[in-house]
C-alpha cells in the first residue's frame, strides 16, 4: 500500500469508527466505570508531563518575547503577546501534541496487544462489542480529559510566564496578570478551547483505529504505535490551521 | 436429531491463500464432534467462522436452521451468547484477575447479584482445580492453568454449544483426563460441542463423531469406532501420523 492510499484508508477508517461510536452509543450497556478509569488514565496521569511542558513553554515564550521586545523598549507588551499566543494556540496545540505521544501511543499499543493476543476476539466471542467496551469509554474519556488538561496547561504557562517576567524582566507580577486578563477576551479563550474537542477526537480515534487494525504480531504493534503518533500529530496541526481559519471566518 | 450448526460448501481465504475449499458438515444436537487435521489446515479458521470471527467468501452457515453467514456485528451477539468459544491460546483478559475473567460473561449478560456471581465463579474454580487463583492475573498462571481458566470462562454461562480449540494440549496426563471428564460432564448436561484436537486419545475417548479436515475439505466423518477400524488409507495414515507425532513429543 503506498502512502496516498494509506492516508485515504486512514481517513475512511476513522470516519467509520466515529460512525460506529455514534451508532453504538444509542444502545446499552454503557461502561461507566471504564469511562471514569479512562478519565483518570488520560487526564490525571498526564498532569505531571503537561505541568512540566507547559511551565517550560510559558517561561521560554516570556523570555523570548521579553528579550526581543526589550530592544525596542516594548517589554511591557510581553504579557499581552504571551496570553494571546497561549490561549489561542500554544495551550491547545502543544498539549494535544504531547498527549498524542503520551496517550495515543499507549492506547494503540494496548489495543494492538489485545488484538494480537486474541483478547479482542475473546470479547467478540463472549458477545461484547469492542466498540462499546474499548473505544467508547476512551473516546468520551478523552473528550472530558483533554479540554481540562488544555485549560490547566494555559494557566500553568501564564503563571510561569509571570514568574519569569518578574525575575528576568523586572515586570511586576500584579501588572503581568492584569495585562493577561485585560488582553484576553472570552473569544480568544474559546477559539482555543473549542479546538481541544477536535484534537481529543483526533488523538483517540487515530489511536483506536491503528490499535484495532493490528493483525499480524508484536512487530506490527510497534509499527502501529508509531503511525498512531505520526497521523494524530499531523491531524492536529493541519486541523489547527483549518479550525483557526473557520473560526475567523465565523466571527 | 436436529442439526444445531450446518455448514454448507464453505470457502475462506486469506489474501491470495485459499484455506477452506468447500467444507460441509453438520453438528447435531447433543453430540461432541471432533475435528482433526494437520497443522495449518484451517481447523481454527473453520471454528472461528461459526461465530463470525472469520468471514467466508462463499458458502453458508446455518445455526438452528437460520442463515447466519456474514451477519452484522450486532446480530452476531445473539449467537455468541449461545455459542461459547475456547481459544487455542486461552485469550484471557490480562488486565483482569482470574475471578474477573470468569465473572465477565455473567456480569455482561445476566443480572445476577454479585453474591450469586461469586458463588458460581468459586464453584467453577473448584471444578477446574483452580482454587485460590481468583486474585491472580493471567500472567501469573502456568500455560495449563491459563487453558483451564479459558475453558471455565467459556463454559460458566452454560452455553448451548461450545467450540473448543485444542482444549487438552499443554496439560499433564492427569489434568488432561480431568479435562476430558469435565467435557464429558458438560456433554451429559446436554451441551453440544465441537472440538479441534491433535490428541487422538481425547478424540477417541470423548467424541461421538470425528471429522478429518485436509486439503481444505472434510475428507471423512465417522464414529471413533469406525475410525479405528477404517480401511480408508488417508485416515489410517493420518491417525498413525498423529500417533507418531505424539510419541515424538513425549519422548
Ligand atoms: N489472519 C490470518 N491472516 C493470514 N493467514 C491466516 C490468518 N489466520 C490463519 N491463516 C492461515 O490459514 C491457515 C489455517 O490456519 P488455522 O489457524 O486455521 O490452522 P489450524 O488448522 O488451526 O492449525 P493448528 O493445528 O496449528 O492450530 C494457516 O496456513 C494460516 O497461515
Ligand atoms: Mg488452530
Amino acid at each position: 500500500m503506498n502512502g496516498f492510499t494509506q492516508v485515504i484508508h486512514f481517513l475512511g477508517g476513522i470516519a467509520l469508527l466515529f460512525r460506529d461510536i455514534v451508532l453504538e452509543l444509542k444502545t446499552k450497556p454503557f461502561y461507566f466505570k471504564i469511562f471514569l478509569k479512562q478519565i483518570y488514565e488520560i487526564g490525571w496521569k498526564s498532569l505531571p508531563i503537561i505541568f512540566v511542558t507547559s511551565a517550560c513553554a510559558g517561561m521560554v515564550l516570556t523570555l523570548q518575547f521579553g528579550l526581543t521586545l526589550e530592544k525596542f523598549g516594548g517589554k511591557i507588551y510581553s504579557p499581552k503577546i504571551l496570553s494571546l499566543s497561549i490561549f489561542r494556540e500554544f495551550g491547545p496545540v502543544f498539549t494535544s501534541l504531547i498527549l498524542a505521544g503520551r496517550v495515543g501511543a499507549g492506547m494503540t499499543a494496548e489495543i494492538g496487544a489485545m488484538k494480537v493476543t486474541q483478547q479482542i476476539d475473546a470479547l467478540l466471542a463472549l458477545g461484547t462489542s469492542p466498540i462499546k467496551r474499548i473505544v467508547i469509554p476512551r473516546y468520551l474519556g478523552g473528550l472530558v480529559a483533554v479540554p481540562i488538561l488544555c485549560l490547566f496547561s494555559c494557566f500553568v504557562s501564564i503563571i510561569f510566564g509571570a514568574l519569569i517576567g518578574y525575575f528576568e524582566l523586572n515586570l511586576d507580577l500584579f501588572y503581568f496578570f492584569y495585562k493577561v486578563f485585560e488582553t484576553s477576551k472570552l473569544h480568544d479563550f474559546f477559539s482555543g478551547y473549542i479546538k481541544t474537542y477536535f484534537f481529543s477526537s483526533f488523538i483517540i480515534l487515530t489511536a483506536c483505529y491503528f490499535g484495532l487494525k493490528v493483525s499480524q504480531g508484536t512487530y506490527e504493534v510497534g509499527n502501529a504505535t508509531t503511525k498512531s503518533v505520526v497521523f494524530s500529530s499531523v491531524l492536529i496541526v493541519l486541523g489547527d490551521y483549518l479550525l483557526t481559519k473557520c473560526y475567523w471566518m465565523m466571527v | 436429531m436436529q442439526s444445531i450448526v450446518e455448514v454448507k460448501n464453505l470457502y475462506i481465504s486469506f489474501n491470495e491463500k485459499k484455506v477452506l475449499k468447500g467444507v460441509s458438515f453438520s453438528l447435531e444436537q447433543g453430540e461432541c464432534l471432533g475435528l482433526i487435521g494437520g497443522s495449518g489446515e484451517g481447523k481454527s479458521t473453520l471454528l472461528r467462522s461459526i461465530i463470525g470471527l472469520e468471514h467466508p467468501s462463499s458458502g453458508k452457515i446455518l445455526f438452528e436452521g437460520e442463515n447466519v453467514t456474514n451477519l452484522s456485528e450486532e446480530e452476531y451477539i445473539s449467537i455468541r451468547k449461545k455459542v461459547s468459544y475456547v481459544f487455542q491460546g486461552g485469550a484471557l483478559f490480562d488486565s483482569m484477575t482470574v475471578y474477573e475473567n470468569l465473572a465477565f460473561s455473567l456480569r455482561e449478560h445476566t443480572d445476577y447479584s454479585e453474591r450469586k456471581i461469586r458463588e458460581i465463579v468459586l464453584y467453577e474454580l473448584k471444578e477446574f482445580e483452580l482454587e485460590g487463583c481468583e486474585d491472580m492475573y493471567p500472567v501469573e498462571l502456568s500455560g495449563g492453568m491459563q487453558k483451564r481458566v479459558g475453558i471455565a470462562r467459556a463454559t460458566i454461562s452454560k452455553p448451548k454449544v461450545i467450540l473448543y480449540d485444542e482444549p487438552t494440549s499443554g496439560l499433564d496426563p492427569y489434568k488432561k483426563r480431568n479435562m476430558q471428564n469435565t467435557i464429558m460432564k458438560l456433554q451429559k448436561r446436554g451441551t453440544t460441542s465441537m472440538m479441534v484436537t491433535h490428541d487422538m486419545s481425547t478424540a477417541l475417548r470423548i467424541c461421538d463423531r470425528i471429522a478429518l479436515l485436509t486439503g481444505g475439505k472434510i475428507k471423512a466423518i465417522d464414529t471413533p469406532k469406525n475410525f479405528k477400524e477404517s480401511h480408508n488409507v488417508l485416515l489410517n495414515n493420518f491417525v498413525k501420523g498423529i500417533k507418531q507425532g505424539e510419541n515424538h513429543e513425549s519422548a
